[in-house]
């Protein structure tokens, strides 16, 4: 589904991810982790295209993403995306958020693109709320409005870039609950985060980035019972022992 | 002491109205092009394309460079006789014509900085998230970043409608009958120069200073 070989990316001098490498088939989840300025965000953002890469090659769904030809925005209206601070568009109301697109990127009709949005806001608990404005809500309410959205372009892949890192610790369960309720229905995800429970829950695979590079790519069980770097070893342990 | 004598005015109210008319007509004009025409300048500012930015830079600088006052006897003097001279025929009066296009193109240079000033202030993440939906770029400015932008400048652009509102005073230095021209000249021809320019400068005051007391009040309703 994500096929991602050596792919590097500078910023001017600074190289930013080095000669990365991975495949996610369809249905996986990955969970991607790593020291904060570890390129973790970026490597999630080139393969959607909002990130631009210098070297190696992304095929997403047997697309090239950095080719010229590619019809970018084709692509990225079926791959969600879910950003830290949510991006909810703040002068439409929560409905709207979640028509907007279908309408003028997939066409849809306005009835059409309303009833599937009430039904994404069922799955995610918020059908109270489809007529309120986003800044009414709270930051867990905000962002299950924002994986609905993703969803309502009915996506074959989905991206989290840090979804739970902005909220207040309260709320970062109701936003793991959709996330694992997707995981169990079989969709394909990449998602960076710290929450291990979410992790040794519903992963396939973990990724351990640091310093632009891919350390560490192995299957869940495999990378939290015996890391095979030190420096992912140091990094659980600090993040584990934190939380614990 | 002077002896005040406002007999004169109310006679000359149905002019000054039909000036007022003319006043308005040159303020709305300007006020709707100088934003449709702005914000087509604002987005060529901020278009990667280097030629396209630095235009839209050069046409900004320039006429926030120039008197007003320049730009209207430019538009009344030099230009209907270039295009006389280019089309042939003998030069016709444009005075109106003249002055809605010298406002018009002035003012878009005031209102696209405010709307470059405006797009900027809105996060890229907002961008970004239109994209990542599948939005065109052009659509992710129309649908989701100008709008939020507009709301955001709403106070400026009215204040700036303010200013512009009293600038058209300015018209006068090329015989359009608008609101202060037609005060000046019935003051003139009665020997009321004094309480006409007066009562102009009173009219002036009361439009401009309600309109910026409804400005405060919808600055106040935005902000809640």
């Amino acid at each position: 589904m994500i096929s991602i070989k050596k792919v590097s990316k500078w910023y001017g001098e600074f190289q930013v991810l080095k000669q990365c490498c991975t495949e996610i088939s369809k249905g996986e989840v990955v969970v991607v982790c790593g020291p904060s300025g570890s390129g973790k965000s970026t490597l999630v953002k080139c393969v959607n295209g909002l990130e631009a890469f210098q070297e190696g090659e992304i095929l997403f769904d047997g697309v090239s993403v950095g080719a010229r030809h590619t019809n970018l925005s084709k692509l990225r209206s079926r791959v969600g995306m879910v950003f830290q601070h949510f991006e909810l568009f703040p002068h439409l109301k929560v409905i709207q958020n979640l028509t907007i697109a279908q309408c003028k990127v997939l066409g849809r009709g306005n009835q059409e693109a309303t009833e599937k949005g009430l039904k994404l806001l069922e799955m995610v608990d918020l059908s109270a709320h489809a007529q309120k404005f986003p800044a009414q809500l709270s930051g867990g309410q905000q962002q299950r409005v924002a994986i609905a959205r993703a969803l309502a372009m009915d996506p074959v892949a989905m991206l989290f870039d840090e979804p739970t890192s902005a909220l207040d610790p309260e709320m970062i369960k109701e936003v793991l609950d959709v996330m694992v309720k997707l995981a169990t229905e079989g969709m394909t995800m990449m998602v960076i985060t710290h929450e291990m429970g979410f992790a040794r829950e519903v992963a396939n695979r973990v990724i351990f980035m640091d310093h632009g590079e891919i350390v560490e790519d192995r299957a869940k069980t495999d990378f939290f019972s015996s890391p095979g770097t030190d420096r992912a070893q140091q990094f659980l342990s600090k993040i584990l022992s934190h939380r614990a | 002491m002077y002896q005040f004598d406002w007999s004169s005015i109310p006679g000359a109210l149905p002019f000054l109205w039909q000036g007022m008319v003319r006043t308005l007509e040159i303020t709305g004009v300007a006020i709707v092009v100088g934003i449709v025409l702005g914000t087509l300048i604002a987005l060529l500012r901020l278009s990667k394309n280097w030629i396209l930015s630095s235009t839209a830079a050069l046409y900004v600088n320039g006429f926030r460079s120039i008197p007003l006052v320049m730009v209207l006897l430019w538009f009344y003097l030099l230009v209907p006789q270039f295009i006389s001279r280019l089309i042939g025929r003998p030069a016709i009066d444009i005075r109106l014509l003249s002055a809605f296009v010298a406002f018009a193109l002035f003012e878009a240079s005031y209102y696209a900085e405010i709307i470059r000033a405006g797009i900027q202030s809105v996060s890229r993440g907002q961008a970004s998230a239109a994209s990542a939906l599948g939005m065109t770029s052009g659509q992710a400015m129309r649908l989701i970043v100008l709008p939020q932008a507009f709301r955001r400048m709403i106070p400026l652009l009215l204040t700036q409608a303010i200013i512009l509102f009293q600038d058209t005073s300015l018209v006068y230095v090329i015989g359009l009958a608008e609101f202060f021209g037609i005060a000046y000249n019935t003051g003139n021809r009665d020997g009321t120069l004094v309480e006409m320019i007066l009562f102009a400068g009173a009219v002036y005051f009361v439009i401009s200073f309600g309109a910026s007391m409804l400005v405060r009040t919808l600055q106040g309703k935005l902000a809640s």
